[in-house]
């Protein structure tokens, strides 16, 4: 809706993002930061979305922060606070795009760095390029890892591997971060977006608060024992058990044909 | 009975009050007051009413005192309005309250879900004393009974900060029972409230009375007052019902007396 530097499409039931500063490598300025997050607040809010692809345009998906914002802010005496700018700009996408309750797939066409790793990582699943790779950007400008990439990258990885890759900086290319399960799939350039297309097809006819629902339960249960994870899913399918898409499914299952899912 | 900013219901054995002015997240009016004290007092004289379930909405329980009514309030309108009476006859009210919390529960929400005596939150509520923000200080009880569920030093945060804390802190410090998905915590609230209707009602009076005690009481005046309590209830036919049930190994049939 009048952005400036992404595009918004919405078609079948799926919403597309695109990070869309490609000479800059779709490096995140503070205004891509805040038309990226209201895509995400209205996409959240629009009932015809059942699927979201995120992805950049050009041969990045996103370096991450613009580091030329930098040089204005850190003129004359000021220093200000880098992690206020964290909480500001990045804080709420990454909370957003997991506490969201529709699936989102990380388009991974290219290079994804620092806070654009972060973003990648966020995402609930990752189909990247051949020519794709992720680099935990921050140590090479003298900063730790922010946006959620030491939570992702840990969990994700254990400490050992994730502080490899933070340490060196070094770039993780597609087929190894497929190997490590950074990545869920890896195709050929040419074949990204049938690839993701078949995804997000699925998803987007699929029974929409099952899928929100397991995304809740799933980012909640790391926090829990098995008592509490045990109750946390029977609390959550109470919930499912009660939509029209899980009845649905119960029907198609007894006349033998496929379900037909509304996401209601 | 008509009332117009709460909706009651009648479910035996359990009643439900629902905060009902959504346009303005259940902001507490004078009016609102007046009538969730009435329909609670109600439920106290109605025989078939065991416990009250007390909620909002999904977004809001209630964002608090309604500023519009207290902008332009001197201290004798105050004093002549006497609002704080009601929140007295509130604290009175016999039968277990529990409360079914979502969204906002602030300033006087806040102070109006402490009064309950069981608390089921969604895990979208969110707990505050913010009036220190709008340059006063909670006036419904906010200080005591937040000090003394949470603790001097979180108690003092909030109410210094006027910072809200969610509903996972909440639990974790104590100051609700339970946090449940927001699509379940009314169901769960409900259930908690039947469960507690099918005890003996005189016994869970008297326990209730009784554990409110612990607030006002030194221990041994409140240890005297339990034993007083636990003897009155040897007088109840539920009593004697209650032990032969468990004697003979079959669930008890309360009557109320």
């Amino acid at each position: 809706m009048g952005y400036e530097t992404i595009v918004v499409e919405k078609k079948d039931q799926i919403t597309r993002i695109t990070l869309n500063r490609p000479a800059a490598l779709n490096s995140f300025n503070d205004k891509m930061g805040e038309e990226f997050y209201a895509a995400l607040k209205e996409a959240e809010k629009d009932e015809g979305t059942r699927c979201l692809v995120i992805t950049g345009a050009g041969r990045a998906f996103s370096a991450g922060e613009d580091v030329s914002g930098l040089k204005e802010r850190y003129s004359g005496d000021s220093h200000p606070s880098l992690g206020d700018h964290l909480r500001k700009k990045y804080h709420p996408m990454i909370l957003r795009i997991r506490h969201m309750e529709k699936p989102i797939i990380a388009r991974i066409n290219g290079i994804a760095a620092g806070s654009g790793a972060s973003i990648a990582l966020a995402c609930d699943i990752r189909i990247a390029s051949e020519e794709a790779g992720l680099k935990q950007a921050f140590i090479g400008v003298g900063l730790v890892p922010d946006s959620g990439s030491s939570y992702f990258l840990t969990r994700a990885l254990g400490p050992g591997r994730a502080l490899e890759l933070i340490m060196t900086g070094r770039t993780v290319g597609a087929k190894e971060a497929e190997n490590l399960g950074l990545v869920n799939r890896v195709v050929p350039a040419a074949e990204l977006d049938k690839a993701v297309g078949e995804v997000a097809e699925k998803l987007a006819n699929g029974p929409t608060k099952a899928l929100g629902l397991s995304k809740r339960v799933v980012n909640h249960v790391s926090r829990l024992d098995l008592h509490e994870a045990l109750e946390y899913e029977a609390q959550n399918q109470d919930i499912a058990g009660k939509t029209q898409d899980h009845l649905e499914a119960v029907r198609a299952f007894l006349e033998k044909r496929q379900p037909k899912f509304t996401g209601t | 009975m008509p009332f117009s900013q709460i909706l009651v219901e009648t479910d035996p054995p359990i009643g439900i009050i629902r905060l009902n002015r959504p346009k303005v997240f259940n902001a507490l009016n004078f009016e609102l007051l007046r009538e969730l004290v009435e329909a609670l007092e109600a439920f106290d004289k109605d025989d078939r009413i065991r416990a009250t379930v007390l909620t909002g909405n999904d977004d809001a329980f209630s964002a608090g005192a309604d500023i519009k009514e207290l902008s332009e309030a001197t201290p004798v309108d105050l004093i002549q309005r006497n609002q704080f009476a009601l929140w007295d006859r509130l604290k009175k009210t016999a039968k277990p309250i529990v409360g079914a919390i979502s969204g906002h529960a602030l300033g006087g929400g806040c102070e109006l879900a402490m009064n309950c005596d069981m608390i089921i939150a969604s895990e979208t509520a969110k707990f505050g004393q913010p009036e220190i923000n709008i340059g006063i200080m909670p006036g419904a009880g906010g200080t005591q009974r937040l000090t003394r569920t949470i603790g001097k030093f979180r108690a003092m945060e909030m109410i210094l900060t006027g910072q809200p804390i969610t509903a996972r802190e909440a639990e974790k410090r104590g100051l609700v029972n339970k946090i449940v998905p927001v699509e379940a915590y009314f169901e769960e609230a409900k259930k908690l409230a039947v469960q507690i209707a099918q005890k003996a009602p005189v016994a869970t009076r008297l326990a209730k009375e009784a554990v409110l005690k612990a607030f006002d009481t030194p221990l041994e005046e409140g240890l005297q007052f339990e034993r007083r309590n636990f003897y009155l209830l040897f007088s109840t036919q539920d009593m004697k019902e209650g032990m032969k049930a468990f004697t003979e190994k079959r669930p008890p049939q309360f009557k109320g007396r």
